[in-house]
């Protein structure tokens, strides 16, 4: 293809990118003459380009635009159809440019000739318009002689020199309009009528010469296009100080720039083995310069984010015309740069997902109106820095996404079982949408809803080591946030040594180090062969780097001793021990050979300083290497406060552990506040009962039956239970294991202290009451009654905001023989209530946030669905004016909270068949 | 699978002249040989940083003048018993599908101009690992050569990968 063609296609795509975006401009400003003309202007280029190159079926196509576009300036009333049929055309123009680059300058064969006979239909259309309008008397407004109406007109950046500002021009054209005697034409004369070219020249370069510039206006002797053309200058001499270079070049040139860094760093390794080297100087200046360098060509890589933009606004154009919305976009922090490698990739993404928003996110104008929202919906696109990273928001102010909708399609598609999602936040159900095949889209459209895309999103963002997340607001919008690196190529890592390899980890993920050692403060723990690492109250979950890279360890060397290198990637975060942490360094990331690319452990590998290849660690690869065993982990730990349900086959995390017997026991993990190991020593006698000192108090010691091993050295394992402050440690024989098992009690007991047995692990387990013993630490902690079970299952409602009592109550009432759904606030429960679940009764906290229980019970019992309702208030307050208080709110009961037979025996008595609920 | 993979893959690189240059390399005492357009340098590996969870044939990365090469050990490719200590190892640097490898061999030996004419086919009965990476015999004076097809040695490995 010769240069002038290869030349023309560049320019012509960039016009067409930028008439896409006028028109969608000029078609919600249909008078604004100066987008108008800059279209024209693009368009007339082309075709006159075209013309010279002998592209017929182009010239052909931009002349029938070109016509209509003439008719509008003349006059002509801008449709929507009109606007329509001309994106169309500008997209058949970009066609036959894409065949034209594929086929080295060969036109397509093809017949334009519908398209053609649209345009022309519609300039005529046009004409009678305009001959209708022309009855009509001139409008005034359309004369500029009406100067005081003139606006500040602002161009985007600072001025060059050489350069007037558009008020300077305008100023020069009004100054000089006074002389003129204007022979105005037809109401198709361009915006400004007749001028004093000459004067209005000699103004401005007389201005120009303020400035201090050189003169630059020649053209102007066309006042029609003297304002855009301003603009124009102002490219022009900008591009007389810019060259067009060949991207190869720029990747070339940006290779050998990374190989000189690796160079530098190579020579500064020898340096720093020698002490005093004469090379030391020079080398830093070296280095400096390289750095430098590096830094530019960087820079020639850098592009505006606008330009993966430039396309949006038609697009969301198109799809509101399609949907029938009301659409408006916002794009914030266009000019904020990133390399163009990055640009490239996250392209595609940032277009799914302002479709996304278009299509599923905003509601339609009918829908906007009822929920009190303006028709027009608006989607917000922002990009700024912030660090090393890029981030660009997409923001819509549509309906939110559906938690229900989700929750459901979760397990439709077998992604996450019921019980598994109750456990989930909000934020970890909504990061469902990215998972491959999922959509939630009731109906699909054209646009979206065949559940490809977000996956894909996701996967591209990440494989530049981004990440996306998302927050969503019920009725208020979504919002995505994307966070990505601003260069590939240099990428700042942790060296770390496992086995006696080396490993290079990406900065980017790694949060802190933690050395640990068996005798320090943090040292590994291990729960059955997990380990796991107590980090600031928060169990953090280990794994060996050497055990994923499948390397052999060394026996003689001890496991709990090496460094941790905390590490995030999305909303995991988990420890990789390693033997070694040496120091950072900037390295530039190769591709690995395609024989090793299946190993998803590793992104990429380089050459350090020292001449050697490191391999470079993939955080995604080992962060989905440790799977979903430990992200669930990671979530319990997380969200223990986090509301949870557990309804008759949920699955609970389970503490087995031995006390005095052979048979297992188990309690609830959520209820244990930390597992320890004293020193027989440290535990003292004091009052007849046991104590340890615990965290700067006095912790009882209790021990589940007597047969528990009193051991008389070493240390002894317990649980730590602890509420509100006050500590208690349940003294066992060992700590057998952590399970995840659905708690159902099957035989009740009436045994103190045990709830009864369930099967956990396929062996009959006794569940400890733990309210059993809490008391028996703290006597006031609350006084227990056997369990009586009713006979009849019923469901049961169950809302209190503390963890604590939801995982302690939660088994007694189900031992009781209720069906028991948990609530972490009464919004929950109502939550529930509104989409039909349907309960027995009702077991109410009533000191809560947000709702309380009086509200909550007042509310319910204004709807006649739950007029009937048996509820149940739980309190830790109970004095005479509560009580009062409660019976007005519509409770039917008051119990305290640590009055647990009292609960018992007013729910047997509540649910029992003469009461007579109407279930 | 073409007819093609019946004759030797290096036909088509045979010289006009009928002859073709082998590099030829020792691997576990058997000669064997490469055509030497197909080689890009003798080396030898240092400094070679092993890859977990890699095939079991790459013996690991090392850094070539610059470039990071992937080291293919010869002797596990070929099932031969590994050598005893790292002491005098060669490598083979070729190029393939625009990366760069290293084939290790234990031994690098003379440049032979051989004609094609005296290459035979594999024996049938050749060791189905050998067949496999084999582009056929020469019959020298005294000894055997095999003629080693690159293309199939990394090749196959990048086959099983995908698979």
């Amino acid at each position: 293809m010769d240069d002038l063609l290869r030349e023309f296609l560049t320019e012509t795509n960039e016009s067409l990118d930028t008439v896409d975006v006028e028109l969608v401009k000029f078609e919600q400003e249909p008078n604004n003459a100066r987008i108008l003309d800059n279209i024209f202007r693009l368009v007339h280029t082309i075709k006159g380009t075209c013309g010279f190159l002998g592209l017929p079926r182009l010239e052909a196509l931009a002349h029938a635009a070109e016509t209509l576009m003439g008719k509008f300036r003349e006059g002509a009333p801008v449709t929507q159809e009109a606007v329509s049929l001309t994106l169309q055309t500008i997209d058949r123009i970009k066609g036959i440019l894409a065949d034209l680059e594929t086929n080295e300058g060969e036109e397509p064969k093809g017949d334009d000739r519908d398209l053609i006979a649209q345009l022309e239909a519609m300039s005529l259309a046009g004409d009678a318009a305009k001959s209708e309008a022309k009855k009509a008397p001139p409008e005034p407004a359309k004369k500029k002689e009406t100067a005081g109406t003139l606006v500040l007109q602002v161009l985007e950046r600072e001025l060059r020199p050489g350069e007037v500002s558009l008020d300077e021009l305008e100023r020069a054209f009004r100054e000089t309009e006074s002389e003129v005697v204007i022979p105005s034409d037809e109401a198709e004369a361009a915006p400004a009528p007749g001028i004093d070219f000459s004067r209005v020249a000699a103004e401005i370069e007389a201005r120009m010469k303020q400035v201090g510039g050189e003169p630059k206006v020649e053209k102007a002797a066309k006042p029609a296009e003297a304002d855009a053309d301003a603009k124009d200058e102002g490219k022009g001499s900008v591009a007389t100080q810019s060259i067009r270079v060949n991207v190869e070049t720029l990747e070339y040139l940006m290779t050998m720039v990374s190989e000189l860094v690796l160079t530098r760093n190579q020579l500064l390794e020898i340096v720093r083995r020698h002490e005093d080297s004469e090379f030391k100087v020079p080398l830093q200046r070296l280095s400096n310069v390289t750095a430098e360098l590096q830094e530019g060509v960087m820079k020639t890589r850098m592009q505006p984010i606008g330009n993966a933009w430039q396309k949006l606004p038609r697009i969301v154009r198109d799809l509101a015309q399609e949907l029938g919305k009301q659409i408006e976009l916002d794009m914030i922090g266009a000019e904020t740069e990133l390399d163009r490698q990055v640009l490239e990739l996250i392209k595609d993404p940032l277009t799914h997902m302002v479709r996304n928003s278009a299509d599923h996110g905003l509601e339609r104008p009918e829908d906007r109106k009822k929920a009190g929202k303006s028709e027009k919906g608006v989607i917000k696109l922002s990009a700024y820095h912030e660090g090393g990273h890029i981030i660009i928001e997409i923001a819509d102010d549509g309906r939110g996404l559906s938690l229900e909708r989700i929750k459901q399609k979760i397990i439709e598609n077998g992604l996450a079982s019921e019980a598994e999602l109750e456990k989930m936040s909000e934020g970890q159900i909504f990061k469902h949408i990215f998972a491959p095949g999922f959509s939630t889209a009731a109906k699909v459209t054209s646009v979206s809803g065949r559940g490809v895309g977000m996956d894909v999103v996701r996967t591209n963002i990440e494989t530049i080591g981004g990440t996306v997340d998302l927050k969503s607001v019920a009725g208020k919008g979504t919002t995505f946030t994307i966070k990505i690196p601003l260069t590939l190529a240099i990428v700042s890592t942790l060296i770390v040594e496992s086995c006696g390899d080396r490993f290079a980890i990406p900065q980017l993920s790694v949060v802190e180090l933690v050395r640990v050692q068996s005798n320090s403060e943090h040292r590994i723990e291990r729960i059955k062969d997990t380990p796991v690492l107590r980090l600031r109250n928060k169990l953090l979950p280990l794994v060996p780097l050497a055990h994923l890279l499948g390397l052999e360890t060394d026996q003689s060397k001890s496991e709990d001793e090496g460094f941790i290198v905390v590490m995030q990637v999305g909303n995991v975060t988990f420890g990789l021990v390693v033997d070694g942490v040496f120091h950072t360094e900037e390295i530039v990331v190769k591709p690995m050979s395609k024989m090793l690319r299946h190993i998803t452990m590793f992104s990429g590998n380089t050459i350090l300083g020292d001449g050697s290849v490191i391999m470079i660690v993939d955080p995604n690869g080992v962060a989905s290497a440790i799977g979903t065993a430990i992200v669930s982990e990671v979530v319990d730990h997380k969200q223990a406060e986090a509301s949870r349900a557990i309804d008759h086959d949920a699955k609970i995390s389970m503490l087995l552990f031995r006390a005095g017997s052979p048979e297992p026991k188990a309690v609830p993990l959520s209820l244990v506040t930390r597992l320890e190991e004293f020193e027989i020593e440290k535990i003292e006698h004091s009052n007849g009962r046991d104590l340890v000192q615990y965290r700067g108090s006095l912790m009882p010691l209790v021990y589940p039956n007597y047969d528990v091993h009193r051991r008389e050295e070493g240390t002894q394992p317990m649980l730590v239970f602890s509420d509100s402050g006050r500590s208690m440690g349940l003294v066992v024989d060992e700590i057998v294991d952590i399970v995840e098992e659905s708690l159902d009690i099957q035989v009740g007991s009436d045994v103190p202290g045990i709830l009864g047995s369930a099967v956990i692990k396929g062996k009959a387990t006794e569940i400890i009451d733990i309210g059993h013993y809490l008391p028996l630490a703290f006597e006031d902690w609350f006084k227990r009654k056997e369990i009586s079970s009713a006979a009849l299952t019923r469901k049961l409602l169950f809302i209190d905001d503390s963890a604590f009592f939801r995982n302690m109550l939660g088994p007694v009432m189900k031992a009781a023989g209720f069906e028991v759904t948990v609530c972490a606030s009464a919004t929950e429960a109502m939550r529930l209530l509104g989409e039909g679940s349907r309960f027995d009764v009702i077991v109410s906290d009533i000191e809560m946030p947000v709702v309380n229980g009086f509200e909550f019970a007042e509310m319910l019992r204004r709807d006649a669905r739950f007029k009937t309702t048996p509820i149940i208030a739980l309190s830790a307050l109970c004095t005479p004016a509560s009580i009062e208080r409660g019976r007005q709110s519509g409770f039917d009961e008051y119990v305290a909270k640590f009055d647990r037979p009292g609960l018992i025996a007013a729910l047997k008595e509540i649910t029992s068949p003469d009461y007579g609920i109407a279930a | 699978m073409t007819a093609n993979d019946l004759n030797p893959g290096v036909a088509a690189n045979d010289t006009l002249s009928g002859q073709i240059q082998y590099v030829t390399v020792f691997i576990g005492g058997q000669l064997f040989g490469l055509p030497i357009h197909k080689v890009h340098d003798v080396f030898v590996p240092e400094s070679m940083t092993r890859v977990p969870l890699s095939a079991n044939e790459i013996a690991g990365v090392l850094n070539l003048r610059g470039r990071i090469v992937t080291a293919i050990n010869m002797r596990r490719r070929l099932g031969l018993p590994l050598r005893e200590g790292s002491h005098g190892i060669m490598a083979v640097g070729i190029e393939y599908r625009g990366e760069s490898y290293g084939l290790i061999i234990d031994e690098v030996g003379e440049v032979l101009n051989l004609e094609t004419s005296g290459r035979e086919p594999n024996p049938a009965n050749l060791d189905r690992r050998w067949a496999e990476i084999s582009g056929g015999v020469h019959r020298l004076s005294g000894q055997l050569m095999v003629i080693l097809d690159v293309e199939r040695v990394l090749g196959r490995m990048m086959d099983n990968m995908a698979a």
